[in-house]
């Protein structure tokens, strides 16, 4: 019975999406505010199907309903609680479903946060969402019913993939998904102001906070899923450039040309037609990546369901949706005017250069990503792109990025003199690069990518902290709480942002040269000595959990005779799927994680165990909270809300008038 | 000493980094002590050699892994040869071209540069300098046509409407802007 | 409407054909490169009789098929019939190739294992295996460590080669042998090959 209740909501859904896809664009195109203003109960109404539909498909889980196809093959009655919930989204039907949620909880989002916007915009808006919804709502209904039946029921489900029986698989979709679909405010704002033909600066700050949270969820996803295989694929590596992985990225490379776009377009009125294409894209690459992850046409380790009939359905969408808006941009986009003036030396510049080579990068990953499809479609061959490209190519496009990012905010807007300019930070970069050939030379790993990593991190931090200098001393004679209260949120969320990249290239360059491992075989008291550390081992115990059987090891770890952590890796074999599992003990420290996999038993009392030493790898998220922090600062600027009030009043004039 | 335990978080980077280099020699050399746990490898100089190839080389039957991650049986036979190539003195192009000749490029994570890649490689670069052709041209007409436009572009003109409507308060929105 | 701003639906348009073709291919489907090229040689025990070797040039002037199998192996067995089918038509003469019959089998922990050891119980099971399910090969051979899959860039079981008269290998087949994939493609080529010679 709740299945068919979950069914019944979702169809509601669909019928509440067709009518926010319709009515108001149609009143809208005849200004009958009456019609527009079916749009936001009509998207509100929607979330609620979904959310009612979502929870009785949870419940299926919860129950271990197995007459329920998706249970049965995602569930089994012995998994913890945390895992069936989650179980729910493990899957292809029931990852569409929190897709779709998502799509829903921004609409609902937009519908509360948009009062001061015209309500004919906002109607458009909702429509373009509504038209989203509706695609992906008869996907799922029509070719990915999550609520099927398996008649007769099983006794017992198959469990879901132990691999994402994690804590790191908890809240990494839902972070990621909230990203990727979070794009969609920005580009339903991009279309509807094409409809409109009204692409102005106040289009532009409309659009920044929503672009910056989606950028903030997306960056957050991104992270914790690299956390997630860090530890739980049981040998240390964070980033594959697997595919799937890169459908994430190039969004999120594009979201971040979008944000810094947006910036120029509302300063400065300049640019307009390029970020309009930067918020088509960046939504568009984000339903590519749904494709590529559903569609099975690209191998990728981390496509856990896959279907290529699926494949066609989903590659009707993403041509409609992605087709038309090209077509509307086509046909628009040449009326846009150019927007104010700016001097080839300005700050406009340095954030265009920028755009630029973010999305050359995009670009690239979404070209090495292809070509092998490209060329098995055409006959020559089969080849395999890897990390090895990616990591050719992208070096050197990211480093011009790293030192635009740091030498423009040095600039003013719309004109500076560049001599003035490359004075100022010339003794930061000379300091840069020496500290990059002086450290690489201490740690003696003197090879051009270390060097290079640790330059542009020094660079980073030394401008980070001039620019800090510089605008506190900006206010001669001030107390220091005026100035500091004088910087507006938005700078810090830059600044922040902008230093988590020099924290994030410290923890990618330093474990990348000075990582070291060792396996050994190891037996009850034996030691063995990895980069100063000495790891003794203390025997293997049972320690079965619900729904698995594992072996679990005691490690010290030892440092000169002073205790650091017992470490206690495992080696699972969960039962319902008979499929083993290693799962990692690491002690994470400031500056260095020691992280210790358990690996076979090859005779009795005798294991197989991989130790790895791992610098400064924390830094490595710890960047990403400080970007992602960065953009919740952003996001929180009070000039948005300043300015939505006077917004707000504009629109309430135009609506008497 | 002790790396974690630095106070001064500053100073503590700058050792740590300096010290992260001194503990690497690998500490397995005595195998007569039977405290000390013997290594997988009996060689862990060739075995990093192996795996770092491995790294490149892709396994035919997983997903996509390379068969340095993969524990499928193919994997670890390939990763067998790899091995014993390298210790019988091989170089690694020589393993390379070995399994290059038997399962095709498909193997190599690092596509070789030839006709049918031309693109890829040539790709970004191509993708770079259009890019910033494209850049530059924008920014140099830009320049002559708010030039020959006058002082006042569409937006500021809009702006300047809005203000003598007196729908907006004058412009304080940019902090930022202090030009 | 100018030419420049139809540049990205223009190259999205292309994409999503590629996408779209790229539907109907299988992407677990590796080509070999040794088509056209020498068959590898090899020298392995013959089931039959694991004291006399057989080397590859035993085959010369023939056009015949190396086909990879296990009793491991559960594709195998829905391939076989045909196999057999084949043999008592006597369309080729085909060779089997016995891949890791023992250490192949994941239910088998073959760690440890002496290598006669494992070499008798192979013979054991392979042979039973064609006792159960007929033999359809002029003889097989042993590749107990399957090293010489690794020769022919054996992925997977079962594969299927067609190696002409000049020991070249000309044709190699992925995965079961359907009745489809055997007219269509597998007896043209035959044909094909011994037109030309």
């Amino acid at each position: 019975m709740i299945p068919e209740l979950g069914h019944f909501a979702l169809v509601l859904a669909l019928v509440l999406a067709v009518v926010q896809a319709v009515v108001p664009m149609v009143g809208a195109s005849r200004n009958r505010f009456a019609l527009m203003a079916v749009g936001r109960p009509a998207a509100q109404g929607q979330f609620f199907f979904i959310l009612v539909s979502y929870v009785c498909l949870t419940w299926a889980f919860i129950q271990s309903d197995f007459s329920v196809q998706l249970a049965a093959s995602n569930s089994h009655s012995a998994t913890p609680l945390m895992y069936k919930i989650t179980g729910v989204w493990g899957n292809h039907e029931g990852s569409l479903l929190l897709w779709a949620m998502s799509l829903s909880l921004w609409t609902v989002a937009v519908t509360v946060f948009s009062r001061h916007l015209p309500e004919a915009f906002v109607a458009r808006v909702l429509g373009v969402l509504g038209w989203v919804s509706v695609g992906f709502l008869s996907f799922l209904l029509v070719t990915s019913n999550p609520f099927d039946r398996l008649l007769p029921a099983v006794g017992e489900g198959r469990d879901l993939n132990p691999l994402l029986q994690d804590p790191g698989m908890i809240i990494h979709p839902p972070l990621l998904y909230m990203g990727y679909v979070g794009f969609s405010v920005a580009f339903a704002f991009a279309i509807a102001a094409l409809l409109t033909g009204r692409l102005d600066a106040a289009w532009a700050r409309w659009s920044r906070p929503w672009t910056t949270v989606a950028w903030v969820f997306l960056t957050a996803g991104i992270a914790v899923g690299s956390g997630w295989a860090y530890y739980e694929l049981g040998w240390g590596g964070w980033w594959f450039w697997d595919p799937v992985e890169n459908a994430s990225f190039m969004p999120w490379l594009l979201g971040t040309a979008l944000m810094h776009s947006l910036a120029v377009t509302e300063k400065r009125g300049a640019f307009r037609s390029w970020t309009v294409l930067l918020a088509i894209s960046a939504f568009s690459l984000s339903l590519l990546g749904t494709f590529i992850v559903r569609s099975g046409v690209i191998t990728s380790v981390h496509a856990f369901a896959t279907d290529p009939k699926r494949g066609l359905f989903i590659l009707a969408l993403l041509v409609i949706v992605i087709g038309v808006s090209l077509l509307l941009y086509a046909w628009r986009a040449p009326k846009l005017g150019g927007g104010g003036s700016f001097s080839l030396v300005s700050r406009e510049t340095s954030l265009l250069g920028n755009n630029v080579l973010l999305s050359v990068a995009s670009a690239s990953v979404l070209l090495g990503t292809m070509y092998p499809l490209f060329l098995d479609a055409l006959g020559m061959g089969k080849i395999s792109v890897g990390p090895p490209y990616f990591e050719a190519v992208f070096i050197p496009l990211m480093t011009p990025v790293v030192v635009l990012m740091m030498f423009g905010p040095f600039l003013r807007w719309k004109d500076d003199d560049l001599t003035a300019a490359v004075r100022k930070v010339a003794p930061a970069f000379v300091a840069s690069v020496l500290i990059g050939l002086g450290t690489a030379y201490a740690v003696d790993h003197v090879t051009w990518r270390t060097v290079l990593g640790l330059a542009l991190a020094a660079w980073v931090v030394l401008a980070s902290l001039q620019l800090l200098a510089g605008r506190i001393t900006e206010r001669a004679g001030a107390s220091m709480g005026t100035r500091l209260r004088s910087i507006t949120a938005s700078w810090w969320g830059m600044w922040l942002a902008h230093l988590g990249v020099g924290v994030f290239i410290i923890g990618v360059t330093l474990v990348g040269s000075l990582d070291a491992s060792l396996d050994v075989k190891m037996q009850d008291g034996q030691r063995a000595e990895l980069a100063g550390y000495t790891f003794t081992f203390r025997g293997v115990q049972d320690a079965d959990g619900p729904n698995y059987d594992a072996a679990r090891a005691t490690i010290d770890v030892t440092r000169d005779d002073r205790a650091i952590a017992t470490l206690t890796p495992e080696k699972r074999m969960y039962l319902a799927q008979g499929m083993p599992m290693t799962e990692a003990s690491i002690d994470i420290g400031p500056f260095r994680d020691v992280y210790v996999s358990l690996g076979e038993q090859i005779e009795d009392g005798t294991w197989i165990v991989s130790l790895y030493y791992k610098p400064f790898i924390s830094w490595i998220w710890l960047g990403c909270t400080l970007m992602g922090l960065g953009g919740v600062f952003a996001a929180a600027d009070r000039r948005y809300r300043r300015l939505a009030a006077r917004d707000a009043t504009v629109a309430a004039n135009q609506r008497v008038a | 000493m002790p790396v974690e335990r630095f106070p001064k978080a500053l100073r503590a980077l700058a050792l740590a980094a300096l010290l992260g280099a001194t503990p690497l020699a690998m500490a397995q050399q005595s195998v007569a002590d039977p405290g000390l746990a013997p290594t997988v490898a009996p060689d862990p100089q060739l075995e990093s050699d192996v795996m770092e190839l491995s790294h490149k080389l892709r396994c035919l039957v997983c997903q996509n892994q390379s068969i340095a991650e993969s524990n499928a049986p193919l994997a670890v036979d390939l990763r067998n040869q790899v091995r014993e190539q390298l210790a019988s003195g091989r170089s690694k192009d020589d393993v390379v071209d070995y399994l290059v000749a038997r399962y095709g490029d498909f193997v190599l994570y690092e596509p070789p540069f030839k006709a049918t890649t031309l693109l890829l490689w040539g790709g970004p670069v191509l993708l770079l300098v259009g890019g910033a052709g494209w850049l530059a041209y924008r920014l140099r007409r830009r320049a002559s046509e708010v030039a020959a436009a006058g002082h006042l572009s569409e937006a500021e003109r809009q702006r300047a409407r809005e203000l003598l409507a007196g729908a907006a308060q004058p412009s304080s929105e940019s902090p930022e802007s202090r030009s | 409407m100018k030419a420049k701003f139809l540049v990205p639906l223009i190259l999205f348009i292309g994409l999503a054909g590629f996408l779209a073709f790229g539907l109907t291919l299988n992407p677990r489907e590796v080509p070999s490169p040794l088509i056209d090229k020498p068959a590898p040689n090899f020298s392995l025990a013959r089931l039959d009789d694991p004291a006399r070797p057989f080397a590859l040039e035993e085959m010369k002037g023939q056009v015949w098929l190396l086909n990879v199998w296990a009793s491991w192996c559960v594709a195998c067995r829905q391939e076989h019939p045909l196999l057999v089918q084949m043999a008592r038509q006597k369309i080729v003469p085909v060779v089997g190739l016995n891949y890791k019959e023992v250490r192949g089998d994941g239910a088998i922990n073959a760690r440890g294992m002496a290598l006669e050891a494992e070499t008798a119980m192979a013979i054991e099971r392979a042979r039973r295996w064609l006792t159960d399910h007929g033999d359809p090969y002029v003889l097989s051979v042993l590749d107990i460590d399957g090293r010489v899959g690794i020769d022919f860039g054996v992925y997977g079981v079962p594969e299927t080669f067609l190696i002409d008269t000049e020991g070249r290998i000309r044709y190699k087949h992925i995965g079961p042998i359907t009745p489809e994939s055997l007219k269509q493609v597998i007896l043209p080529k035959i044909e094909e090959i011994r037109r030309a010679g």
